[in-house]
């Protein structure tokens, strides 16, 4: 399966949604209801939409829950100019395909300072051109909730993430200062300044997003499936050059190999992994006998100890 | 076992998902159970053990062997002090579930943290160590686990292997637990000797517990009966979002909270008693002809009837409650104490609704003892069983009924935290017997009759401020033009209306609350009402404001400053407080709030009583309400 193949969203239509097991029909709904919440009680949300798997999962159920309705609110995508070109192709082709409203945001002052991942290393890289970027954003447009994609299983950091995430004034992440949440009863109350970050798919692991991509019949980013590519081997990650900006060592000629993403971001940071999977069947499969957690393709988390819990608290999603 | 049958290839249809809570006193072992769980079905990966070990020799207190409790507790703080602070959330699978596990802490300080871990729990394991037994905190988690509706629970008895695996030791703390637990209302305790460090029972029988023939834990986990929770119960629909897309589409959004509806069933809108039918209920992947507890969906009916957010639909035959007073049990969940009188906002389903504040507080619970005591106020981590009321009537049932519908939380309306979280006993009038007895002649009338427009001035500050001489001066001044005048004093209440109230928080917000009631009533009647009293807190002035109507509410702020009240102590009350002989004297050891946005501001150093009275009159003059 490929993205170009799914075009028509009406073929995905089934009736009443009896293929899918109860614990995803449960997470599915618990999604949506997260996502009317949002929409009931919040003056202008938006949905960061990062092109990954997580996101397209979340665009799915956002569809889902407004329907017939269209989107209740538009996308934001935190542009860092180093994607891979494959996600801006199928980011703009997602967008136009269900006719819903994309922002693209880049942090022009960290262009002008001739911030990247490279030189300027990945720490830095992040801070400027995401989270700053996104802090930028969400400002400019004066967005007062936010959804992210970000899951519990992720990171040990993100096991204790609220659902409705309170973030003060300059969008600050205080762990010690968040709202208990109990049953399904969510306190979306803010003052001026005040946001919210909201995780609907706080209760989904990367197997769940999985195996609803594959029942689901979701279009993802055609990265995430196996085949040869133009590949550099550092400090054991595998790096796809995915344009001419990534500077060759000596004698580092990219070398096709079969490989696939687990998880997509900037693709000087993003290490693909050996694989023959090359459709969601076989993803899934390999998912099933996994070694490795997904984020240890992730450069920036790996920066240092604890790394995911104080980009939280700067902003970062 | 393999990976592959551990993690469930290909999800099988009827796979479901549990949600459980693990609770314990510290070192009881909860986090080393969960990183165990996860180890053991392999859902943690190369790097995540490698990132474990390296944890384990900096912060671990397993020695060489990886501490499995590292795994799982999350913030940096957290790992420093080796306890956890705040409920994770943890996932693992097997072929017949998904598991979503709380972690909840167990520290004595930290009761909020475990009803928010138990509220969406269906199952709780309670973890005792062997070599303690049931412990005061034993009993305290599996109180609140009775009180937050779980109903099945497994008595993990840890440690196991320090007592040598001795049978005599798990069963006379099974016994201990059986006799304890018998008046809780679990429908199942199940225990199992285990050891979390090294693996007894939790995947595997253990060779070491030869005489144990009951399922080890994992084996149980997958096998517990937990549907039908909801199933059986009415069909509970509270409207989440009105989909209107154009004019021919209306359709009413949420998530069915118990029982079913189908295509043409007969409903009503709690609230209204509005009734109609079911036309479509609309999904994205095509409507369907029902909806069961846990579908998403979106409901269009036969009638145009008037509903929003808030709403809840249900059968006619089987209505919830519908109340403005109910009963109900109240975990506090903030620092600043629970102040009965005060005006909170509750979220009951999809409704948000402003109460009039918590009546009474009928008793408080000694979670360890569970014992009944006298109580006027919550403080963090206390349960009380107290009487509520709401502004507007609320749809709702009983929690042990319905969790989904059962149950609310507590907003403080001035700083947005969540402070409370509570349970519905039972409703104590119900709404349609509150109807207001018409009256003929209305507060304009009366008003009229008098030339004036009726309001309440309310002088606050500090004492000694100079609030009752300028307020006296200013009911002089109105009562010389003719005007209808009526002036309440905090010291002269105090005699008679007030006579059993003292200073505690509590006790001023029951102060003001009595006075504003009685000030409206004589608003109502025409008269022009002049109120002098301290009102430290902005949250009890803006109660007073909002019983009356726009521009019925006039703040004076008399501000002096602090010494200067010291200074001229009129009444000798700040040398008493000083030395101690008076407690909660405002400005001393009582905070005062001081208004931000008064009508009338009155600066009293450097101007005379006279003229600042002369200021107030010119500002009733300005607001018309008198001519």
């Amino acid at each position: 399966m490929n993205a170009t193949a799914q075009t028509d969203f009406q073929s995905m239509v089934k009736p009443a949604n009896r293929t899918l097991p109860r614990h995803l029909r449960r997470l599915e709904a618990e999604s949506i209801e997260i996502m009317r919440e949002v929409a009931a009680e919040f003056k202008k949300p938006v949905m960061l939409y990062s092109i990954g798997k997580d996101s397209s999962v979340m665009l799915h159920l956002a569809v889902k829950a407004f329907y017939p309705a269209k989107l209740p609110f538009p996308l934001l995508h935190v542009d860092t100019t180093w994607k891979f070109r494959e996600m801006i192709t199928f980011r703009d082709q997602t967008a136009k395909r269900l006719g819903v409203d994309l922002i693209v945001h880049i942090n022009k002052e960290g262009i002008e300072r001739g911030i990247n991942p490279i030189t300027s290393g990945s720490s830095l890289h992040t801070q400027v051109m995401k989270t700053d970027a996104l802090k930028q954003a969400l400002d400019l447009y004066g967005f007062d909730a936010a959804f992210g994609g970000a899951r519990r299983d992720e990171e040990k950091s993100r096991a204790k993430e609220r659902i409705f995430s309170f973030r003060s004034p300059g969008h600050i992440w205080d762990p010690r200062n968040q709202r208990p949440e109990l049953w399904n009863l969510f306190n979306t109350r803010i003052r001026q300044g005040e946001t919210m970050r909201v995780f609907a798919l706080s209760n989904w692991t990367e197997l769940d997003v999985w195996e609803y991509i594959m029942l689901e019949k979701i279009p993802v980013v055609p990265l995430y499936f196996a085949k040869q590519r133009p590949v550099v081997r550092r400090n054991g990650t595998l790096i796809m050059v995915d344009d001419e900006r990534l500077p060759l060592e000596p004698g580092e000629t990219p070398e096709p190999r079969m490989i696939r993403f687990r998880t997509l971001g900037c693709y000087p940071l993003s290490g693909a992994i050996d694989s023959e999977a090359a459709t969601i069947e076989e993803i899934v499969a390999e998912m099933q006998v996994a070694k490795v957690s997904e984020r240890q393709g992730r450069l920036i988390d790996s920066d240092e100890a604890a790394s995911m819990e104080k980009k939280k608290r700067e902003g970062y999603f | 076992m393999d990976t592959a049958t551990m993690q469930g290839l290909g999800a099988p249809e009827s796979k479901d998902q549990l949600r459980f809570i693990t609770c314990g006193s510290v070192d009881d072992g909860k986090s080393t159970l969960i990183g165990r769980l996860l180890h053991d079905s392999k859902m943690i990966y190369e790097d995540q053990l490698q990132a474990l070990a390296r944890d384990s020799t900096k912060h671990g207190t397993t020695g060489s062997d990886i501490d499995f409790a590292l795994l799982v507790d999350g913030l940096e703080a957290e790992r420093e002090q080796g306890i956890t602070i705040d409920v994770a959330y943890r996932f693992f699978t097997t072929p017949r579930r998904s598991f979503m596990v709380a972690d909840t802490p167990g520290h004595e300080q930290y009761t909020r943290n475990m009803a928010t871990g138990a509220s969406n729990a269906q199952l709780a394991i309670i973890l005792i160590d062997a070599r303690k037994g049931v412990l005061v905190q034993t009993k305290r988690h599996s109180f609140i686990c009775s009180l937050l509706g779980i109903r099945h629970v497994v008595l993990a008895v840890n440690k196991i292997d320090l007592v040598d695996y001795r049978k005599e030791v798990f069963d006379r703390i099974v016994g201990d637990y059986v006799a304890f637990a018998s008046t809780l209302g679990f429908t199942s305790i199940v225990p199992v000797p285990i050891s979390a460090r090294y693996g007894d029972n939790i995947i595997d029988r253990s060779g070491n517990t030869e005489w144990y023939h009951g399922p080890c834990l994992l084996d149980y986990l997958e096998r517990v009966d937990i549907q039908s929770e909801v199933g059986g119960l009415p069909f509970r629909f509270p409207v989440q979002w009105v989909n209107r897309p154009n004019l021919d589409f209306r359709g009413y959004a949420g998530t069915v909270a118990s029982g079913n509806v189908a295509l043409g069933d007969d409903i009503v809108v709690a609230a209204s008693g509005r009734t109609s039918r079911v036309k479509r209920i609309v999904t994205y992947d095509g409507d369907v002809a029902s909806a069961e507890a846990g579908d998403a969906v979106t409901i269009t009916l036969e009638d145009e009837i008037d509903i929003s957010r808030g709403d809840m639909l249900a059968r006619p035959t089987e209505r919830p409650e519908v109340a403005d007073q109910f009963a109900a049990h109240v975990i506090w969940m903030d620092q600043e104490a629970l102040v009965p009188g005060r005006s909170y906002a509750l979220r009951v389903g999809t409704q948000l609704i402003p109460t009039g504040g918590i009546t009474a507080i009928k008793y408080k619970i000694d979670v360890n003892t569970r014992e009944h005591l006298a109580a006027r106020t919550l403080g963090l981590n206390e349960i009380g069983f107290c009487n509520i009321a709401t502004a507007l009537p609320a749809s709702f049932d009983a929690y042990e009924a319905n969790r989904r519908t059962g149950s609310f939380i507590i907003i403080d309306r001035y700083t947005n935290r969540t402070v409370g979280a509570g349970m519905i006993a039972f409703p104590l009038r119900r709404a349609t017997n509150i109807a207001w007895q018409p009256l003929t002649v209305g507060k304009q009338e009366r008003a009229a009759l008098k030339h004036q427009k009726p309001c309440i001035i309310w002088f606050t500050g500090l004492s000694g401020a100079g609030k009752s001489t300028i307020a006296n001066m200013v009911d002089q001044k109105l009562f010389a033009r003719s005007h209808h005048t009526m002036l309440l004093d905090g010291d002269n209440v105090r005699h008679g209306l007030n006579r059993d109230l003292g200073f505690t928080e509590a006790d001023r917000v029951e102060n003001i609350r009595r006075v504003g009631e009685v000030a409206k009533l004589m608003v109502d009647s025409g008269l022009i009402v002049i109120c002098s009293f301290i009102s430290p807190y902005k949250a009890e002035r803006d109660m007073v404001r909002n019983l009356v109507g726009d521009g019925e509410f006039i703040e004076v702020f008399v501000d002096t400053p602090i010494e200067e009240c010291v200074r001229r102590d009129p009444k000798g009350l700040y040398s008493k407080a000083k030395s101690g002989k008076i407690k909660n004297f405002t400005g001393i050891d009582a905070p005062y709030e001081p208004p931000l946005a008064a009508e009338v501001y009155l600066q009293t150093v450097g101007d005379s009583p006279e003229r600042l009275a002369e200021k107030v009159i010119d500002s009733l003059t300005t607001r018309g309400i008198i001519g």
